[in-house]
């Protein structure tokens, strides 16, 4: 592309290298952000924005789309971007994304739209410093639509309004569906086991990287479009998939997700202390239990906290757990144990770095083996092997390989696991006619989303396992077609 | 979540006892014996399991029996008829299956009295034999009498201090009632199948089940594992979702790793791990005391 710029006017080469510079957002400091639940990246600047969307070359067969799982015409909405179009680039967004204010600030866009940009070098293992920062100006078109309040519109099918469909589970793929039907006019109603509607998003994403206002105001304007969000009620429990129907439902969405924590099944894993990082993280973010004595859930805080795991949501953990220590006035002292090396790490890696930056350590290539109690049952010591890599594995990263005699203990009065999740098992259980694959994940018809049950749809992280918000919402996306194709043929 | 009525049973210096009925018409629906309920008293509230030890489908009511034993137990004892819960949800957990086992005994400490109450009504309807052994630390603190001698064929009382029915532990009762020697009933060790020709009434109880404090439902298991008759007891480890996201509640059961909530909450009390599970029922034993100690103006 340099070759655009061939001129020999010196002033005018200095000002594109400088146009080149990837720009960052403005962040709170480290030191300060880790006292509280701030929301640590802010929003680009109207120039910001300018600036990054000019760097964008507008590639004539952009690799960036085919690498966001809801195929958004990012090329439209930057260039849209880069003519103040601010409107039409949060409509560009929309037509693909519901949720562009929530998905700019937690998609790993990283493994995801902008390693596929051509900025990203071939065969990297995420993307690349200079490829566009395609999150921060989706953030940027997103949280501009909610300030200035534009709704996409509704393009009600009369023909779709006389049916009913129940959506289970309120996180990022049972809203995607909800809003997807109710903009036709199909009524919906979601039902959520929690007493608050969000699902991971709720529970589970600290407030310094999603604020919670942001995920009401993606709920308050389903609402307005007539969806009915029913909390406290189980399906499987309180209601069974059959009582929907007999209600009156004409199908079913099941966004049930992974809530299922992973244990290592190590000596010593059930001490006092040990949480898993969902117990951890739902405490602090649903419960509030970092008001306490306020708000009545306690929590924990000890004085060396082990986080064991290398994806977000041990990066969510480990962050939350010093910003606990902090504002309890304890010295902070949190360790992330990895079995790989940074490079291998799940997590999304503006994540990693703000860990760093805010005083969360790493010991990579460890793994725990077990931990040691004090005489009353709480955690005091971990007990961990050192690893190195070998063959890779499925996955296609090397596999750590714990190396003999390497054996070491270190203070540990918390424990927080974050080893991955499993499907959440209460409908399944219930609903034994349901067909699921080996890691108890519901089967489903790629093309349509339908379950193994005639009308019964299902997407997001109960299908296939952990994913992301952004894949979660490319299914729901697909199932809530098909449901509307269903409902047409009616 | 509305509370319709409420009626304080007990109250003594200490311990109040509050009966609790709430509007709740899903759940009053679903709920089964065994089974439990989560509430959030307020907003700002822990979410809690408790019992539901009565429904009326017709009404929409469950009925709550609380013993206002920690903080959120003493701030929903504040609540009247006519306030609101925050937060309802369930049935959560695994319900008792109901068949005719013969000779059931069942064992109920403290409020866990209230709990088996349900239990009681149904074994009986499903045409078992229902011993209760009842037991509380004192005479104003046992509940529920009248309605547990409705459900049972035989009811047997002990009191920490005497003052009401035998002085001492369940347990001592149910060390006779379970022993070969017992002269009151002679059985021998449970044998295999006999469940199946469980017809008439056996001597020998071919189930145990057990609700009240850790200790006491260990010291159930304790008396019963020679005899092998088979023991279920109904945990209340502490819990967060209670739909089995958080592992909070997780207990070892014969080596391996259950939760509470969703495995649960029953379990054969011979392969509980208890110390583990004191252990763990004690991690917010400080914060407990806190909270109730900076809101006892209110609670």
């Amino acid at each position: 592309m340099d070759s655009r710029f061939c001129g020999n006017d010196r002033a005018f080469m200095g000002m594109t290298k400088m146009k080149k510079e990837p720009i960052h957002p403005r962040e709170l400091d480290a030191a300060e952000r880790a006292k509280g639940f701030d929301e640590v990246c802010l929003v680009y600047t109207e120039e910001q924005a300018l600036q990054e969307a000019s760097r964008c070359i507008q590639c004539k067969d952009p690799a960036c789309i085919a690498g966001c799982p809801v195929e958004i015409d990012i090329k439209k909405f930057i260039a849209q971007i880069a003519d103040k179009d601010y409107k039409g680039a949060y409509f560009t967004l929309r037509e693909k994304n519901n949720f562009p204010s929530m998905c700019g600030r937690v998609c790993p866009a990283e493994y995801q739209c902008r390693k596929t940009c051509v900025f990203t070098k071939k065969d990297a293992p995420f993307a690349s410093e200079k490829a566009i920062n395609i999150h921060f100006l989706e953030r940027f078109v997103g949280d501009y639509g909610m300030k200035e309040k534009l709704e996409t519109p509704a393009y009600i099918d009369e023909r779709l309004s006389k049916f009913k469909i129940a959506v289970v589970g309120s996180g990022p793929a049972g809203l995607c569906c909800a809003g997807e039907l109710a903009r036709r006019g199909v009524k919906v109603v979601v039902y959520e086991t929690l007493h608050k509607p969000g699902g991971v998003l709720r529970y589970g994403i600290p407030p310094f990287r999603l604020p919670q206002d942001v995920l009401d105001v993606e709920i308050d304007y389903l609402k307005k479009l007539g969806v009915e969000i029913r909390p406290n009620i189980i399906i499987g429990k309180t209601k069974s998939l059959d009582e929907l129907f007999e209600e009156g439902f004409s199908c079913v969405f099941l966004g049930l997700g992974a809530g299922t924590p992973s244990f290592m099944g190590v000596e010593g894993e059930n001490l006092c202390n040990v949480y898993s990082a969902n117990e951890f993280l739902t405490r602090v973010n649903l419960m509030s239990a970092y008001k306490f004595p306020a708000y009545h859930t306690p929590i924990n805080v000890g004085k060396h906290i082990m986080v064991i795991g290398g994806g977000n949501t041990a990066m969510d953990a480990a962050r939350v757990a010093y910003r606990l220590q902090m504002i309890k006035g304890i010295e902070p002292s949190v360790t992330v144990f990895y079995r790989r090396t940074e490079t291998e790490m799940p997590a999304r890696r503006l994540e990693i770095e703000h860990a760093k930056e805010e005083g969360i350590s790493f010991e990579f290539l460890v793994q725990p083996t077990g931990f040691i109690g004090d005489d009353k049952g709480y955690v005091k010591k971990i007990k961990a092997l050192r690893c190195e890599l070998g063959e890779p594995d499925s996955s296609g990263r090397r596999r750590p390989v714990p190396i003999k005699g390497s054996e070491f203990e270190a203070d540990c009065d918390e424990a927080i696991i974050a080893l991955g999740l499993k499907a959440n098992q209460i409908l399944i259980e219930a609903t034994p006619e349901i067909k699921t694959d080996k890691w108890s994940d519901i089967i489903v018809d790629k093309d349509t989303m339908e379950t193994s049950i005639k009308k019964v749809y299902a997407g997001g992280d109960i299908v296939g396992g952990e994913g992301t918000v952004i894949e979660a919402m490319g299914m729901a996306k697909k199932a809530s077609r098909s449901i509307i194709d269903y409902l047409l043929k009616q | 979540m509305k509370i319709l009525a409420k009626e304080i049973i007990t109250k003594t210096e200490d311990t109040t006892i509050t009966r609790f009925k709430v509007s709740a018409p899903l759940i009053a629906v679903k709920a089964q014996p065994g089974q439990f309920i989560v509430v959030m008293v307020k907003e700002e509230g822990e979410r809690i399991p408790l019992t539901a030890v009565d429904k009326n489908e017709k009404e929409g009511s469950i009925v709550l029996v609380v013993q206002e034993i920690g903080f959120s137990t003493k701030l929903m004892g504040t609540l009247n008829p006519g306030d609101s819960l925050y937060a309802i949800a369930g049935p959560m957990g695994h319900a008792t299956p109901i068949e005719n086992y013969g000779k059931v005994i069942l064992v109920g400490g403290g409020v866990g009295i209230a709990e088996i109450y349900p239990l009681a009504k149904a074994l009986k309807e499903a045409g078992n034999q229902v011993i209760t052994i009842l037991g509380a630390r004192t005479k104003e603190l046992l509940i529920l009498e009248d309605e547990m001698r409705a459900a049972s064929s035989e009811v047997h009382i002990t009191t920490d201090d005497g003052s009401y029915g035998k002085k001492g532990f369940v347990t001592d009762i149910l060390k006779e009632l379970v022993s070969p020697n017992s002269p009151s009933l002679r059985s021998g060790p449970l044998a295999e199948g006999s469940r199946a020709n469980a017809r008439g009434k056996l001597p020998t109880p071919n189930l145990v089940y057990a609700v009240g404090p850790i200790p006491m439902m260990e010291r159930v298991a304790a008396v019963t594992k020679d005899s092998g008759v088979k023991t279920v007891v109904s945990l209340n480890a502490l819990m967060v979702d209670a739909s089995g996201m958080c592992g909070g509640c997780r207990v070892k059961v014969k080596d391996e790793v259950k939760f509470s909530c969703v495995d649960g909450p029953e379990f054969d009390g011979h392969l509980v791990d208890w110390d583990e599970l004191k252990m763990r029922s004690k991690v917010y034993a400080d914060k407990e005391e806190h909270i109730c100690k900076l809101n006892e103006h209110i609670t």
